[in-house]
């Protein structure tokens, strides 16, 4: 029994180590990851409001545990257990209007593509002899951007499912706003290709090792592209929170003046979906950031920006990754409560008359400095 | 393994193609052509055109089609569905048609096919398609994007409502 098992692993080798990846990020990693992410941002924003955020869910028999149990209770940490089983049980009303077809389709389009782009991006160094990358493409960068312009179909045909009014202009705006910080996202990483000379997001990382020097001169910050390019940071930056719908950018669903927006007519599990698709965004786009300018799993000491050579080195390299990760994710959702919503002309100008000028002239400026330097 | 994705691309290719010029309401239309295009994008994936088949899906699934959508969303449908099959539409479709698919099948005769064995020389494409594009296919190059922007300022001068 076990001989024919570690045959079949022998023989298939490279399957059964990408199907053992998938499971282990989408289901062990990155949905936890969402159920927490919701966690966190009722906390946080609990916290920011002078408030004390969800605190009641206990389970029987860890709570009973002294100290830990009342302190995960307070923490909410069962709470996402039972907004889960919440959404399963309330009632899944489709509304005699809309178009049930694509009313049932939008919401998987949306989580999909956010589920897809995870395949690319380096997490960790190696674990034994395999790659922490589900798919190491060498058109990597490139792959993500084509996946995450997907997205966009499942907020406007929910719009258009929904056959209504506010949903119909959610999706509009929407499709509106990520085409337009689309362009602006994808022009921010030209320099940064131009500096690495690869599409691939392996070959990112390894440039982005050591420390920076900034004319023959070492300087005491890692040689992130942060800091090389700080521009295409902040840009690429503003355009994720425009491409995940988060404000200061979310008007496709400004509560305020569409009820809702896209996902009005939705109810109980359909819009979970919805709402996780969100959060999965929020997950990808900042290990995309990780990844292309703060040197994802490495750090410039103690030789952790080397591909790991034992088990606890590679261990350490994922937990960076996630540390990092988690840093953004803070400060998406922190941004959140801080800031009021943009005006949606306002939105627009500053994606098409500042942004893309900008990204132009640094993509200039870039390989003009390559030019010289050569 | 590869035949069959092949097949299934191809035949995905064609019938979404089919349903697009089939179907009466054009947001299915859409929608079925985004179909028709990541199936293409499967294609080229096959032939291990990975840069082609990425900026296929970017391009023309995630861009072009998206603005597609948001025009047709914005337009009055009810006219488009009702409107009925004319007759010189259809000769004039067979026409063209015809003449496509003669070009075609000159051309594919005339060309001598790669191999299996050369297919390799496109692996990994990014860098040489680059390169090609700015040596040899300079002027074909720099032409189409002069043709997209005279679209553009086409497009522009159009849409202004008084002109001078």
């Amino acid at each position: 029994m076990m001989a024919s098992i570690q045959n079949l692993i022998a023989d298939n080798h490279f399957v059964v180590f990408s199907a053992l990846k998938v499971v282990v990020v989408i289901f062990l990693a990155l949905l936890p990851m969402v159920a927490y992410a919701v966690l966190a941002e009722r906390k946080i924003s609990a916290y920011i409001q002078d408030r004390l955020g969800p605190n009641r869910v206990a389970l029987p028999l860890i709570s009973s545990i002294p100290i830990i149990g009342p302190f995960l209770t307070k923490l909410g940490f069962w709470q996402p257990m039972v907004d889960g089983v919440k959404s399963f049980l309330k009632e899944d009303f489709t509304p005699a209007h809309v178009r049930k077809v694509y009313f049932w389709l939008a919401p998987a389009i949306t989580l999909i593509p956010a589920f897809l782009t995870v395949a690319v991006i380096p997490f960790g160094s190696t674990l034994g002899n395999e790659k922490m990358v589900i798919a190491d493409l060498d058109v990597g960068i490139l792959y993500t951007f084509g996946i995450v312009s997907l997205g966009v179909y499942g907020i406007v045909l929910a719009g258009y499912a929904a056959n209504s009014k506010y949903p119909f202009l959610g999706g509009i705006r929407s499709s509106a706003q990520m085409i337009s910080y689309e362009i602006a996202m994808g022009l921010s990483v030209i320099p940064v290709f131009l500096l690495v000379g690869n599409l691939n997001l392996s070959s990112v990382i390894g440039y982005q090792t050591g420390l920076l020097h900034i004319l023959g001169a070492t300087m005491p910050l890692p040689n992130w592209l942060a800091f090389k390019q700080p521009l295409a940071f902040l840009i690429f930056w503003v355009a994720a929170f425009a491409e995940t719908n988060r404000l200061p950018f979310d008007l496709p669903e400004s509560e305020t003046e569409l009820v809702g927006g896209y996902n009005t007519e939705y109810s109980s599990m359909k819009f979970a979906l919805f709402f996780m698709g969100e959060y999965a965004n929020m997950i990808t786009s900042s290990a995309m950031m990780v990844t292309l300018f703060l040197g994802g799993w490495t750090l410039p000491f103690w030789g952790l920006d080397q591909p790991a050579t034992s088990i606890p080195m590679g261990l350490a390299h994922i937990g960076i990754f996630i540390g990092k990760m988690l840093c953004f994710m803070v400060v998406f959702i922190w941004v959140r409560w801080m800031l009021p919503r943009f005006r949606y002309d306002h939105l627009m100008d500053l994606g098409w008359r500042r942004f893309i000028p900008l990204t132009l002239a640094n993509i200039l400026v870039t390989a003009f400095i390559l030019w010289v330097k050569r | 393994m590869q035949d069959y994705l092949f097949y299934i691309f191809a035949a995905m290719t064609l019938i979404c193609g089919a349903l697009v010029i089939v179907n009466r309401n054009p947001v299915n239309s859409a929608m079925f052509l985004v179909l028709a295009i990541a199936s293409m994008a499967g294609l080229f994936v096959l032939l291990h055109a990975f840069f082609l088949a990425a900026v296929q899906v970017l391009v023309y699934a995630g861009a072009v089609m998206v603005l597609f959508l948001f025009v047709i969303m914005l337009l009055n449908l009810k006219d488009e569905e009702r409107r009925r099959i004319k007759k010189r539409g259809v000769v004039a479709g067979v026409f063209a048609v015809a003449v496509i698919g003669w070009s075609y099948y000159r051309s594919i005769q005339g060309a001598d096919l790669p191999t299996i064995a050369s297919a390799d020389r496109l692996e990994g494409a990014t860098i040489p398609l680059g390169k090609l594009l700015f040596t040899n296919y300079l002027l074909p190059f720099e032409i189409l994007s002069v043709l997209l922007l005279v679209a553009m300022i086409g497009v522009i001068l159009l849409s202004k409502k008084d002109l001078k």
